[in-house]
């Protein structure tokens, strides 16, 4: 294992390298990331037999996606916040026409007011699209998660697409060592993508997205409900063949100390290693507390939290996103699916830095539990 | 763990110096993570960046808010931003001026004229390779073989030829002592 000092965009556009699409359009102004300029550079030296299409917005970026995609072949695009909301419309039909698409998509806050920095709204608000979800802790994790999307995605059980999301600069500018594969192990872990059904092909003509009148539109969409679930056992299997062959493992979840622990905090992404620094200091002073750190957000792990989170007296679940009127969406999702009273917690909305005295406060209030969810890092006590 | 910050300038490559930093100190066998903050993304406009170096993996991502080294890429920012914030006891500063910036804080404060360098070896008025040559005489924390190694990565042909004579000239004047 070489180690590399590299931001996770970088880290990001290594693993693209090596999962070799054939076409990857992108739209590649603000708001897009430098992994559309590591993957252009990457085109232009011949790094990468590909077709690089700039396109004149992330509509069209996706859209061409979805096109090529169609042909039968594998792609790849990266965006961010505006750029994804702009997205919203294709996410659904890409998913709808079930096309293996991966996307890495930096996590940053939607206007207005106009930000350019971090949090999860954005990928959050997709998260009814049909696209499967894995949030990355670091650089590592980010160039593992797209090798082991595509894998999952093609799957002929599953054919959904997939976004590894990343926190926008906390992780996308932030260089620290990443191992970067090496390629023939790549090759071996995922081959050329053969696609056994639907795709356009001259020789075998049909059509792809038609119309769909009442008596079909539910058990479509119900058969991507199906393939959701199917993808939970893909992605148990792939990550046990990564781990066989990487040396890494990446569950639904991730337990940090938390087998004993009596206050369990649950959260998403790059905050998760600042949480483990805290819980080692309060482990220190005595206190019996915990991490699980949801890596997958879709497919649901329901069980898995479960599990982790049961034996637990006090249960507080971190959003970095909010839905009016009901308070951030893991939280939500926790509380619907578990018999678990959990305390909800808003925090870093617009790239709000999370200073360690945060989570301490929110160790503090989940043990004390209100009923609302509470905004922590506030300038004002509303 | 030592936790570096840099105020410069959008332009002025403070971003690029906490990653060479990083990238010096990982070549030096430590753990290292380096990142901006932004304020708004144009040139001119106040920035900060951050290293972390450390014997172990670096987990934490949030900002540096009580570093052990500080280095201010443009005197100009002493008005503006309050450099010297949250700075260790026995901190160190490192600060590009041609003129006496005051002490603060009973803080060291080593001044050196990284424009003046700049602009004999480079010609143009770019400092961040000149005060990171100067960080390493002064903190001894990365050493100037790693840090030229990394320029030469990081710069091509007579851009990186110049960056290195100059870092090392900044790192001599550092080694004896600068004022």
């Amino acid at each position: 294992m070489v180690l590399k000092v590299m931001s996770s965009n970088q880290a990001i556009a290594e693993a693209v390298k090596l999962v070799k699409p054939k076409v990857i359009p992108v739209y590649p102004i603000t708001p897009q990331t430098t992994i559309s300029e590591y993957l252009a550079k990457y085109v232009a030296d011949g790094d990468i037999d590909a077709e690089y299409i700039r396109v004149e917005s992330e509509h069209s970026a996706i859209s061409a996606c979805l096109g090529a995609s169609g042909t039968g072949v594998r792609v790849f695009t990266a965006t961010s916040s505006q750029g994804l909301a702009l997205m919203h419309e294709i996410l659904f039909a890409a998913a709808g026409l079930r096309a293996p698409i991966v996307m890495a998509d930096a996590n940053r806050a939607l206007s207005a007011p106009l930000s350019i920095w971090n949090d999860q709204q954005d990928s959050i608000s997709e998260r009814d699209s049909g696209w499967m979800q894995i949030y990355a802790e670091n650089g590592q994790e980010a160039l593992d998660s797209v090798l082991m999307s595509y894998k999952i995605s093609e799957n002929k059980e599953v054919l959904l697409p997939t976004m590894v999301c990343v926190d926008g600069f906390i992780l996308t500018h932030t260089v620290d060592p990443v191992d970067v594969p090496e390629e023939e192990e790549v090759d071996k872990f995922l081959p050329d993508y053969n696609p056994e059904h639907a795709y356009l092909d001259p020789k075998r003509p049909m059509s792809i997205g038609t119309f769909t009148d009442p008596d079909y539109y539910m058990e479509a969409r119900h058969d991507m409900e199906v393939a959701m679930e199917k993808a939970k056992t893909v992605i148990s299997n792939v990550s046990q063949e990564f781990a066989d062959t990487f040396g890494r493992k990446y569950d639904f979840i991730e337990k940090y100390r938390s087998e004993d622990a009596d206050t369990i905090i649950i959260a998403m992404g790059s905050i998760c290693s600042t949480i483990k620094d805290v819980i080692d200091e309060l482990r220190e002073e005595g206190e019996k507390v915990g991490l699980v750190r949801v890596r997958v957000f879709r497919p649901f792990p329901v069980e898995e939290i479960y599990d982790a989170i049961k034996g637990a007296s006090n249960v507080g679940v971190i959003d970095k996103n909010f839905s009016f009127s009901i308070g951030g969406v893991l939280h939500n999702n926790i509380k619907s699916m578990m018999d678990v009273n959990a305390a909800g917690f808003i925090i870093g909305l617009g790239g709000r830095d999370i200073k360690p005295s945060h989570i301490k406060e929110v160790v503090e209030k989940t043990k004390n539990p209100s009923n609302k969810p509470l905004w922590i890092g506030l300038k004002e006590e509303q | 763990m030592i936790e570096v910050r840099f105020h410069g300038r959008g332009g002025q490559g403070a971003v690029t110096a906490a990653e060479i930093l990083a990238k010096a100190a990982f070549e030096d066998g430590k753990y290292c993570q380096a990142f901006p903050f932004f304020g708004v993304e144009r040139r001119g406009a106040p920035v900060m960046a951050f290293t972390r170096i450390d014997d172990k993996p670096i987990r934490r991502r949030y900002q540096v808010y009580n570093p052990d080294y500080v280095v201010v890429l443009d005197d100009g920012l002493l008005e503006v931003v309050d450099v010297f914030s949250g700075i260790k006891e026995g901190g160190n500063v490192i600060i590009n001026t041609n003129n006496g910036a005051e002490n603060s804080n009973g803080v060291k404060i080593n001044k050196i004229d990284a424009t003046g360098i700049a602009l004999d070896i480079l010609g143009v008025p770019i400092v961040n390779t000149i005060l990171l040559g100067a960080f390493a005489g002064v903190t001894g924390q990365v050493s100037i073989e790693s840090l030229i190694k990394i320029i030469n990565e990081t710069f091509s042909g007579s851009v990186a030829e110049k960056n290195v004579k100059a870092a090392k000239m900044a790192y001599d004047a550092a080694k004896k002592g600068i004022k």
